[in-house]
């Protein structure tokens, strides 16, 4: 791997950017691997890397059908918290956020991860009421949150209309540690990393099905690249998780749903954290390009296409305008959808699963990507170790069957 | 956004319409008496199927009513639409390897 630094930036660069060399090698599969990750994502590409950096198991192909962050990895509006309500999730998405703090040192690579506070908004007295909870909850789990008055808030983020508007801002809850983070840096950092340490990075590699020895246990994967062993498989798979584990007879408890974005034309910074509106639902803020970044809620039906309803961004956009009249002459430049895969509780799966040697991250949902580095970490502990991490022992499979759900989906009622 | 065949109105948009979820669960008629996992999985268990899916919709802005459609969820195409009650058509009785 070659060091990035400021020195080799600057020799590089006086000399015409020559000698650059690939990020990672793109290498044909070998017959067999010690773990095969399905989905070359951030999660499956920092699952791999923590096998190889933490765990010492090196030996590992990342399979992906597409190319390296091009699906929700490189789809999503880039927001990271970890200001949950429950315990397990706050634990959890925390462990991640911690993790992003230290990232680009980790990885040597800037993901710009940019803590700059994300302001999530209350309209009414239910979410007032909903709001100031989650403060609470969070501050007695050790999660930073704190509670804004309209004109704190308006303070915090100029460009707030908190008064004349259909639903007024009555409040906030501020995460000052949240932001934001360049998702493709967050793929591509994984992916230099991992292959630097003998991790086998496959594009184009579409996982057919999935071999089972005679006892019931993973024997490896059948690709459009060939058949791959290996004992031991890593499903991470996002809205095509149902779809991987049906290869294996295992059936999961998931809707693959449309969530779309779109950016604006690049403007001059003008808007200096997140805001997320959970009742009028949008959410948005200005990548260092200087485009706003706007999120919608998910289509209303299961669907694989990638794309959705345009009355969704409309609805999402409506919302925007209200909130910040400075937006309204903006000019979107471009839309795009992703399928994230949903829970019943909106909280992920990060298991073992009835098949030996078969192991599923999935269920993110519409708020994966804040959780990378957590996810990534907790899931190549729970593939070391054949069990998870403590962290993670909540987020079973089993839990819909036991009752034990961590029902973030009541706590928050939409999309997150 | 969808264009929906009501098997009551005729064709309307999507923003009438309200999505059920999977058509043709059957709730067990005694759930004290399925084991945990059946009950597991009428609640949570769900095909989310690439390609040819069975669907409840609802038409909550117009006549009220429920009715079942078939759908491609590769291409949100829908290739039938048919009242409650009614058996699943064949344009999708066996949709067979999804499309890639």
């Amino acid at each position: 791997m070659q060091p990035f630094s400021a020195l080799s930036l600057l020799k590089r660069g006086l000399t015409g950017q020559h000698g650059w060399r690939a990020q990672w090698r793109s290498p044909e599969p070998k017959p067999s691997y010690d773990v095969v990750i399905v989905g070359g994502g951030g999660h499956g590409l920092g699952t791999a890397y923590y096998l190889a950096r933490e765990h010492g198991i090196r030996h590992v192909a990342v399979l992906e059908k597409g190319w390296i962050g091009g699906g929700n990895t490189g789809r999503n509006t880039t927001v990271i918290r970890s200001n949950y309500l429950f315990p397990e999730s706050a634990a959890l998405y925390d462990h991640a956020l911690r993790m992003w703090e230290s990232l680009a040192q980790e990885l040597n690579y800037n993901v710009m991860f940019s803590p700059r506070g994300v302001m999530m908004l209350a309209h009414t007295v239910h979410d007032e009421q909903v709001s100031r909870r989650h403060v609470h909850a969070n501050r007695a789990a050790g999660v930073d949150n704190e509670w804004l008055t309209p004109a704190e808030a308006k303070a915090f983020c100029p460009p707030l209309n908190i008064g004349d508007i259909r639903y007024p801002v009555r409040g906030a809850a501020l995460q000052r540690r949240g932001g934001t983070a360049r998702h493709d840096a967050v793929a591509w950092g994984y992916a230099r990393a991992a292959d630097s340490l003998g991790v086998d990075i496959i594009e184009n590699c579409e996982v057919t099905g999935i071999h089972r020895h005679d006892d019931g246990s993973v024997a490896g994967v059948e690709t459009t690249r060939g058949t791959i062993r290996a004992p031991r498989v890593g499903v991470v798979a996002a809205g095509h998780s149902s779809v991987v584990m049906k290869m294996a007879g295992v059936e999961l408890p998931l809707e693959s749903y449309p969530l779309q974005a779109f950016v604006s034309e690049p403007v001059k910074p003008v808007f200096p954290c997140v805001v997320m509106s959970n009742t009028v639902h949008a959410y948005i803020s200005q990548s260092d390009k200087g485009e706003l970044v706007i999120g919608a809620g998910t289509d209303a039906y299961t669907s694989y296409t990638q794309r959705g309803g345009l009355h969704i961004t409309a609805h999402a956009l409506e919302a925007i305008c209200e909130l910040f009249p400075m937006f309204r002459r903006l000019r979107m430049l471009r839309s795009w959808g992703g399928i994230v895969d949903v829970t019943p509780d909106r909280s992920p799966i990060i298991a073992r699963t009835p098949v030996p040697g078969l192991y599923v991250n999935c269920g993110w949902g519409t708020g994966g990507f804040k959780a990378t580095p957590g996810s990534a970490h907790v899931f190549a502990w729970t593939i070391a170790h054949d069990g998870p991490h403590p962290i993670n022992a909540p987020f079973t499979l089993e839990r819909f069957r036991d009752g034990n759900l961590i029902d973030e989906a009541a706590a928050a009622a939409v999309a997150h | 956004m969808l264009l929906i065949n009501c098997p009551y109105c005729g064709e309307r948009p999507e923003p009438e319409f309200v999505n059920g979820g999977q058509a043709h669960l059957v709730r067990p008629r005694r759930p004290a008496d399925v084991s945990t996992q059946e009950w597991t999985d009428y609640l949570y268990r769900r095909d989310n199927t690439r390609g040819v899916q069975a669907e409840r919709w609802r038409h909550a802005r117009g006549c009220g009513r429920f009715f079942n459609a078939l759908r491609d969820t590769t291409t949100d195409q829908f290739l039938a639409t048919y009242k409650v009650g009614e058996p699943r058509p064949d344009a999708g009785a066996a949709p067979g390897e999804p499309r890639r």
